[in-house]
Formats: structure tokens, C-alpha cells, sequence
């Protein structure tokens, strides 16, 4: 198999007069831990659909997982889980219920997915909250819930749009020792966030700015590749500099 | 993979599974499901009567004579009117249909005796309150019907001949030509048109509304496991419906069955789907659940007006005529009635059920192919 879980070149995206994304060239590595940073309107999660095949690109090509993002689309949905930025399960479905839903579309039956779906709530501290509407969740156990409907058919690459916004610190730090989990078993993982904390905890860094790349790098590379002393500063650095430009 | 794994590994299940306990969990929809049909009932099968009967009638009988009375009997025995008391003067009959105590006033000159016995043609007069066509054109044909029995019947009393022609009519399959009866299967067929439409044109739409619908189709479900997983618990709720309403109209109407009511539930999965893929293309269409709504409410209009549910299909000019054909509703009233009034079987009904399927057919492949699985 390839080293290369997600590659895209020259990915372009416009909504009628508005570029969203801007030629974009990405190369993410399996196994890797991939952060998409960059500010509101930036075209993140823009990105994030195109490469799951929710969005079509108004040009360019990408490939997730080996499979061309527009014309095998379906192999991509078979080969991924991802996370959408706003909460998409069913609030009238149980924490159980949703699981099971979604381990059965992504091809789990019978037992094999009954043992798989005890072992991955007990893993994610889920079992305790099976029977609750998904609806009375709070916050941190919402994502909680996302993650692992998106990962029970152990997809080998997932896209994770803003999965901490709004968690609790606590939480937030629980949430990645379940991505760190998921990394070690040889997930591929692209996450998107605002918080910079989190964003030094990924392998490796892409900075958007109104559509396009700006920066990529670990976070080592990126901070003195830009002479600053933390990702916050570059991240505001590059975003000044970058307006600065188009201005 | 063998068969059986097949059709295990369809996606249509798991997504049949979850709108089941989302519909039992819905508890507004649900009960709205199973209650509406039974209002629904009541106001058409109750407030829509279009026969024509008891309309109050004053007579001013100047003759006073046992051939005038005659004549006030043979009015009333056609059941159209319903005498309310004589009046003294032309003026009182005229106020009496103007203040609305009275819709229609029998005028029977002074002259009238006289002129049936010198063989001349008596003529009496019959003031009709005409701002309801369909209500003065009753009154009207009821009243020429029962003087030409009166006059029939004299001509024969003094010629000792029977009259030459009588027609007799034999009303079929409503006897008492009673509006309730051909109202209560148009309910049926106008309650499922209404409620499969519109829960499915918002099902879909919903989902997008909620932003449930981004999370699942980027999962590998099939665009037809998806609208059939979501289609099938309707066609259910679409039986109970039927069948609540047969239910009630046979208590409170006395609605008749006289075919057989497996070829009717036979017929009716095909009225669904159709009906059903009009409400998934409303969905495909609507941009928000308000809009699905607006949709199917327009789409109701030609239903009630066009199908032929209240108003004559044979009455409306030919374009009106041309759009009930594209209804489905304008098919499967004739099943309705077919079978439940005239117990006519499929050799009588092969037809729309042909043209019901390939409604159905081609509603749901085009519904298929319009959805898209993207969220622009
Ligand atoms: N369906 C759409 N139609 C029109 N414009 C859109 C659509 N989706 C996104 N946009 C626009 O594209 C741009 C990029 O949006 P995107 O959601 O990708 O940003 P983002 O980086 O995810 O932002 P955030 O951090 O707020 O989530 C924005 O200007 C947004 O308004
Ligand atoms: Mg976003």
C-alpha cells in the first residue's frame, strides 16, 4: 500500500463569486497525525468535504486512502470515518442506537459487530450512557459519541472537523488520548481545530488562509521556520502577513 | 458472497431500522397520522353534500283547488323541497325567499283549475333563489320533472290511454344517490395524498435541516437504500390510514364493500409509492422544511379540484382534464369507488393499476436519480 494516505493537487473550490479553496497541494502520510489550521471562512472544512466526496472540487484532483475523490468516491466513504464540525447524529436515536446504526451501514452484522461495538464503547467510556438519548447528551459526550460512531468499522483514514469545539478541558484531553489511540493502530487522522494547545500535538501542520496554503511543517519546523516562539504567534503572523498581501 | 449474505449486507436495513424507532419516538407525527384521518372524515364525509334536498318551499296557491294541491304533493313527494307554509301574496312569497326563509315559491295562478278543465295548458310559476346555480338548477329540474308527471298523469286520467314513454331511473351501485358515499372513498384516497405527500417531502429535508443528513451520506449508503429505508415505514402507516377511515366510514356512513378488499390493498401499495414519490421529489427540490410544506399544500390543490374527488371530471374544460390525468389521485378514486361501490374486480381496473404502477415507477427512479450524494 502507499505511503500516502491523502494527496491533492491543485484543488479548487468557488461558490458562484467566492473562492473558498485556492489551489491547494496537500500530501498527508499514513499513520499521520495531520492539523488544518487556519481562521473562520478559511476554507477548512470545505476541504474536509472534498475529500470525503460531499462536496464536488471545481478543479483540481485529490486522492484519499488511493481512491480518486470524484470518481470513486463511494471506495472513499468505504475507506474513511469523519466527524462532521456540527454534531450529525440522532438526537432521538440511544447512544446505542446510533452505534448501531452507523457500525451496520459501514458493513459490521450480527455478532461480529455486537462484540466490536461492546469492546469500542468500553474503550471510549461510552457503556454507561447506552441507553441515554443521544439528544441529552452534554457537549464533551456528544463528540464522544461521534467519535466513536465514526470509527467503529476502523476506517484507515479520519477526518475530524473542529471535534473539541466547545468541550471542556478535561474532556478535550481525553478526546486526544483517543485520537493518540487510534493513531498507534494505524489510523490516518486530518483534524481541524482553533485551539493552538492541540495544534502542537499533531505531527505535522497545514495553515489556510482565505483558500489557500500558507505554511506546512511540524510544529518545530513551523516555529522556526517563521521565527516565532509558539504556533499561536505564527498562526497570527501568517494570518496578518497574508491579508496584509491581499490588502 | 452468497445471496443470503446479500441481502444482509443491503443498507436498506439498518436505515429502515432507525426510522422506525425514530417514527415510534415522533410522537406528534404519529398521532397526527392516526388522528387526522378521522377529522378528516367527519369534515368532508359530513360537510361536503352535494345533493340537493329540503329546500324550503312556500307555495301561493291562489286556485285552491284539489288539482293545485295535487300539484304542491307531486313537488314535495320528489324530496327536493320541503313545504314551509303557504303564503298569502307575491310579495310575502318574494320576501320569504329574500329574507331566505324560503329558496324556491311555487305560484299557482287563479286560472288554474279552470284552464285544466277547458283543456287549455294551465301554467303555474316556480320562483327559484338562483344565487346557488347548483341549487336552483336541482330545484328547477325537480320542479319541470314533477309537473310533467302531474301533466303526464292527467292525460292519461282523460284519455284512459297509458302515457306513451316513461323513463324510469334506476340509480346504481348509491341507490339513495346519497353525496356521502361517493365522498367517503375520495377521502381515503385525498387523506393519503395529503399525508404521504407531505411527511415525505419533509423526511429527507429534515435530516438536512438537522445536519444529520452530512454525517450520513458520507457513509457508503445507496441513494435508493436511503429513500427506500425511508419510504417503506410510510407505505405501513399509509395501510393503517386506509384502513382506519374504511373503518369509520363503514360505522358512521355505512359505507358499503362490495368487491374485494384484497384487490383494493393491492392496488393501494401502487397509489402510495406514488404518492410517496412525489413527496420525495418535493424533497429533493425543497431547500427547507417550510418550503416542502408549501410544496405539498400546492400540489393538494389540483388533487382536490382535478381528480375528479368532489367536482366531475366530465364537467371541467379539457385542460383541467389533462392535468387530472398526470394525478394519481384521479386513478385510484376510480379503484376506490370501483371496488368499495360497484364491487367491480381487477378485470375492471387493470388499466389504472397499470398506469398507477408506472406512476409509481417513474416518480421514485426520477426522486433516485435527482438525489445527490453532496450537501450543495
Ligand atoms: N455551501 C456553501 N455555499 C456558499 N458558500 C460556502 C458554502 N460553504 C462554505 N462557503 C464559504 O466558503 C468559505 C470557506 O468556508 P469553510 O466552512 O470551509 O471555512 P472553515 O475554515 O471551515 O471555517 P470555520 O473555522 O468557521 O469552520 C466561507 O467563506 C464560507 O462562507
Ligand atoms: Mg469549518
Amino acid at each position: 500500500m502507499s505511503e500516502v494516505a491523502v494527496r491533492t493537487v491543485a484543488l479548487h473550490k468557488r461558490f458562484g463569486a467566492l473562492v473558498a479553496v485556492e489551489g491547494l497541494d496537500l500530501e498527508i502520510k499514513r499513520g499521520e497525525v495531520f492539523g488544518l489550521l487556519g481562521p473562520n471562512g478559511s476554507g477548512k472544512t470545505t476541504t474536509i468535504r472534498m475529500l470525503c466526496g460531499l462536496m464536488v472540487p471545481t478543479s483540481g484532483t485529490g486522492t484519499v486512502a488511493g481512491f480518486d475523490i470524484v470518481r470513486e468516491s463511494e471506495s472513499v466513504r468505504g475507506a474513511i470515518g469523519y466527524m462532521s464540525q456540527r454534531f450529525g447524529l440522532y438526537d432521538d436515536l440511544t447512544v446505542a442506537e446510533n452505534l448501531r446504526f452507523y457500525s451496520t451501514v459501514y458493513g459490521l452484522h450480527g455478532r461480529e459487530r455486537d462484540a466490536r461495538l461492546a469492546e469500542h464503547s468500553a474503550a471510549l467510556g461510552l457503556t454507561e450512557r447506552l441507553g441515554q438519548l443521544a439528544g441529552t447528551l452534554s457537549g464533551g459526550w456528544k463528540q464522544r459519541l461521534a467519535l466513536a460512531c465514526a470509527t467503529a468499522h476502523r476506517p484507515q483514514m479520519l477526518f475530524l472537523d473542529e471535534p473539541t469545539a466547545g468541550v471542556d478541558p478535561a474532556a478535550r484531553r481525553a478526546f486526544w488520548q483517543s485520537i493518540y489511540v487510534l493513531a498507534s493502530e494505524g489510523t490516518t487522522i486530518l483534524v481541524t481545530t482553533h485551539y493552538m494547545d492541540e495544534a502542537e500535538r499533531c505531527q505535522r501542520l497545514a495553515f489556510l488562509s482565505r483558500g489557500h496554503l500558507i505554511g506546512v511543517g511540524t510544529p518545530k519546523e513551523i516555529t522556526t521556520q517563521f521565527n516565532q516562539p509558539s504556533i499561536e504567534e505564527v498562526f497570527i503572523a501568517l494570518q496578518a502577513k497574508d491579508e496584509g498581501a491581499a490588502a | 458472497m452468497t445471496l443470503r449474505e446479500r441481502v444482509r449486507a443491503w443498507r436498506f436495513w439498518p436505515m429502515l431500522w432507525k426510522e422506525f424507532i425514530q417514527m415510534r419516538r415522533d410522537r406528534l407525527t404519529f398521532g397526527m397520522m392516526t388522528f387526522l384521518p378521522a377529522v378528516q372524515l367527519m369534515l368532508f364525509g359530513y360537510a361536503i353534500q352535494t345533493d340537493v334536498r329540503h329546500l324550503p318551499l312556500v307555495v301561493l296557491d291562489e286556485s285552491r283547488s284539489a288539482e293545485s294541491r295535487a300539484l304542491v304533493t307531486t313537488m314535495v313527494n320528489t324530496r327536493t323541497f320541503d313545504l314551509v307554509g303557504p303564503v298569502a301574496s307575491r310579495a310575502e312569497a318574494l320576501r320569504a325567499i329574500e329574507h331566505g326563509e324560503a329558496r324556491a315559491a311555487l305560484v299557482i295562478p287563479p286560472d288554474y283549475l279552470t284552464k285544466l278543465a277547458r283543456g287549455e295548458t294551465a301554467v303555474a310559476q316556480l320562483l327559484v333563489d338562483a344565487a346557488d346555480p347548483q341549487t336552483s338548477g336541482s330545484a328547477m329540474s325537480s320542479a319541470l320533472l314533477a309537473a310533467q308527471a302531474r301533466g303526464l298523469a292527467l292525460i292519461a286520467a282523460r284519455t284512459g290511454r297509458a302515457p306513451p314513454i316513461e323513463v324510469r331511473v334506476r340509480p346504481w351501485y348509491n341507490p339513495e344517490q346519497r353525496s356521502a358515499l361517493f365522498i367517503v372513498p375520495g377521502v381515503i384516497g385525498v387523506l393519503l395524498t395529503i399525508t404521504m405527500t407531505l411527511v415525505t417531502s419533509t423526511a429527507i429535508v429534515r435530516e438536512r435541516e438537522r445536519g444529520t443528513l452530512e454525517q450520513l451520506i458520507v457513509t457508503p449508503i445507496g441513494g435508493t437504500s436511503l429513500m427506500l429505508g425511508k419510504l417503506v415505514p410510510f407505505v405501513l402507516v399509509g395501510y393503517v390510514q386506509m384502513t382506519v377511515v374504511m373503518l369509520l366510514g363503514r360505522v358512521i356512513f355505512g359505507l358499503p364493500v362490495r368487491g374485494s378488499l384484497p384487490t383494493l390493498y393491492l392496488f393501494t401499495v401502487a397509489f402510495i409509492t406514488a404518492s410517496l414519490g412525489i413527496g420525495l421529489l418535493i424533497s429533493t427540490v425543497a431547500k427547507s422544511q417550510a418550503q416542502a410544506m408549501q410544496l405539498s399544500f400546492f400540489f393538494m390543490l389540483p388533487n382536490i379540484l382535478l381528480s375528479g374527488y368532489i367536482f366531475p371530471r366530465e364537467a371541467m374544460p379539457e385542460p383541467a382534464q389533462w392535468i387530472g390525468l398526470a394525478l394519481p389521485l384521479t386513478y385510484f378514486l376510480k379503484v376506490l369507488r370501483g371496488i368499495l361501490l360497484k364491487g367491480v374486480g381487477a378485470e375492471a381496473l387493470w388499466r389504472e393499476g397499470v398506469i398507477l404502477c408506472g406512476l409509481a415507477t417513474f416518480l421514485l427512479a426520477v426522486s433516485v436519480r435527482r438525489f445527490r450524494k453532496t450537501i450543495e
